[in-house]
């Protein structure tokens, strides 16, 4: 049964996680999303539906851990936050190497180093740009609201099964944290053991009958030719997705004069912005990203040719600023706002930063 | 007068005669460890206890990094390849979505008293239900024969040209003897296969380690004291005298928890 409640963002993840069926979670404490370990260990899923929930030793292990249970075909995850996720990055780079799905999710916080436990948005590159060794994609999606924070647990799975390749979840401190009202997905059943061999026999660790070949999991090619056939076949899967998987959305961009581009918590704020701007007579849109990766090129080349220009809003240096300028391909400005260090924006700065630009477009 | 009786091969090699055949479990193929090297019988001796159980269809291994990093290769059941230590985490991950399946690491030193501590420390206090192979040859061998955190005192290595510095490189690491202080082992064991004797013992401890598996006992570790002849600089037979002499003098052959 479909369930509204008020709820953390971390919270309504872990509890979409079970209602999706997922078979196991392993995570290791970091602020600010330990509520979603706690939230699983109080929930005790093993008893409600037979779901793992594991404490590691470490974010390497819990990784490692997703790893080996992802190539049992099994639903595996785990989270962290941005210190955490740079631990989880050579598991990560294995499994994307070794094609198997599994869900990550990066409730970020300010960096570099061990930071601020504040809100951030600075582990932008990390997660779209590859973050481990080799060349790799993950499928990243950026929730805004708490209600995304569940749902893009089953989307995540769907993702990361149709592509078998790791899908992250990226979020920040702010969405994990905050309540909203959430409507929490009807239980789905785990895959029985059965199941599981009947869909993902073909690759997955079950066991082997003598009816196939033995299945290995492994991302090691010691002769290159072989390896770059590999790298060829993982980038025309990349291909693939970048094709079928963008995922945005357009709030007043149709008239829209002039527009920001934000994800998660900045695209909350920029919200703000427009309608804050719209009131002062200013035609701004938002364009939000809901997939970082694969990028939402497409829309905002074809917005760029009727746009002024674009505001490129970010808890961070100006990271995504560097794919929306790749997308306008010189046809408009593009100008970066960021606070960083776990620092949130108001909209009124915001507005602030929009009109300065304005201006300098009008001189 | 001399008689020419002539034998023919399948006089010799009548059915009832068969003391030994090629391993059921271990495939065609050649593996890459050099001649001389102890990882050929351990690896078979895994695939024989698998197979005699009857659990080959229930068994899920683990590689690690380093000269076994292939072991996938070899054994003909499913196997997933882990990154550097983390095996036993990897492991973990298996057998908890599946708690009826036989799951084992087969590591070596570097990989799991080195890099994968903390992995191999934590799975065997959690008790994960798990048999780890763990293949002691006192040198990093994959990668050139470095030093390791088993290589003796005073031993050389391409990293400790000089021999072992105990002040400035510490002591050789006795992990199969920390882990036995683990409620969560049920058996820690140091085995040797250079002999004809020793690897009848490992074959038996692999044995008990399996069945303490199927009883759900907890977590199993037999440390095989193996040999590295290429990365010792010496010849099989050479390696295998210096091993009785010194690495058996340190790392005692034995139950540690049985």
């Amino acid at each position: 049964m479909e369930e509204v409640k008020l709820m953390k963002g971390n919270e309504a993840m872990a509890e979409a996680a079970i209602r999706s069926g997922v078979d196991a979670y392993f995570g290791y404490p970091i602020t600010p999303q330990s509520e979603v370990i706690e939230y699983l260990m109080h929930e005790e899923p093993f008893k409600r539906t037979g779901m793992v929930v594991l404490q590691a030793e470490s974010e390497l292990a819990a990784i490692n851990m997703v790893y080996g249970a992802a190539a049992c075909g099994k639903k595996a995850m785990t989270s962290s936050s941005s210190p955490g996720i740079s631990l989880k990055l050579e598991g990560i780079s294995y499994m994307a190497g070794a094609e198997l799905p599994c869900l990550i999710a990066n409730v970020m916080r300010g960096g570099p180093g061990l930071g601020t436990i504040q809100p951030g948005q600075s582990d932008y590159f990390q997660a779209v740009k590859g973050g481990g060794h080799g060349d790799y994609n993950l499928i990243v999606l950026a929730p805004s609201t708490v209600q995304e924070m569940a749902d893009f647990v089953n989307l995540g799975f769907d993702l990361a099964f149709k592509y078998r390749n790791p899908v992250m979840i990226l979020s920040d401190g702010a969405i994990g944290q905050m309540m909203e009202k959430v409507t929490l997905p009807k239980q789905k059943e785990r895959l029985s053991n059965e199941e599981i061999i009947k869909r993902y026999g073909s690759w997955a660790t079950t066991g082997k009958p003598e009816s196939r070949e033995r299945n290995i999991i492994t991302s090691l090619n010691l002769k290159s030719e072989l390896q770059e056939i590999h790298n060829q076949h993982l980038q025309n899967k990349f291909k693939t997705a970048e094709k079928n998987e963008v995922r945005y959305e357009q709030i007043q961009c149709e008239d829209a004069d002039y527009i920001l581009v934000a994800y998660g918590t900045s695209a909350r704020i920029s919200q703000k912005v427009v309608q804050l701007g719209r009131e002062k007579g200013l035609k701004l849109g938002l364009l939000r990203p809901i997939t970082l990766w694969p990028f939402p090129k497409k829309i905002i080349s074809e917005l760029a040719d009727h746009t002024k220009g674009f505001l490129s809003v970010e808890m961070s240096a100006g990271q995504m600023i560097e794919d929306v300028l790749l997308a306008v391909e010189g046809k408009a400005p593009v100008a970066h706002f960021g606070r960083m260090g776990g620092m949130i924006p108001s909209p009124s700065e915001v507005l602030d930063a929009v009109e300065k630009e304005i201006n300098k477009i009008l001189k | 007068m001399m008689t020419t009786a002539v034998i023919t091969p399948e006089e010799i090699i009548k059915k009832g005669k068969i003391v030994f055949e090629k391993t059921k479990l271990m495939n065609d193929c050649t593996l890459s460890y050099c001649p001389g090297c102890g990882h050929g019988v351990a690896h078979r001796l895994v695939m024989e206890v698998v197979d005699e159980m009857g659990i080959e269809q229930d068994t899920i291994g683990v590689a690690p990094v380093g000269c076994s990093v292939l072991a996938y290769e070899f054994m003909n059941i499913d196997m997933q390849q882990a990154a550097h230590g983390r095996a036993p985490a990897v492991a973990t991950g298996i057998k908890r979505v599946f708690p009826e399946k036989y799951v084992f690491t087969y590591q070596g030193d570097g990989d799991l008293a080195a890099i994968g501590t903390a992995e191999t420390i934590h799975a065997c206090n959690r008790g994960e239900n798990i048999v780890i192979i763990f293949v002691n040859n006192g040198i990093y061998g994959m990668t050139g024969g470095q030093m390791a955190p088993t290589t003796l005192p005073g031993m050389k290595s391409s990293t400790s040209p000089y021999g072992r510095v105990v002040e400035t490189m510490g002591y050789p690491l006795k992990i199969t003897e920390m882990v036995a202080t683990l409620p969560g082992v049920a058996y820690a064991t140091r085995q040797a296969v250079h002999t004809a004797k020793l690897v009848t013992k490992t074959k038996k401890a692999i044995i008990k380690a399996f069945q303490n598996q199927k009883d759900k006992k907890g977590t199993s570790i037999i440390e095989i004291v193996s040999n590295c002849n290429s990365g010792w600089k010496m010849t099989p037979v050479e390696s295998n005298k210096w091993l009785d002499e010194n690495m058996l003098a340190y790392f005692p052959l034995g139950d540690i928890k049985k």
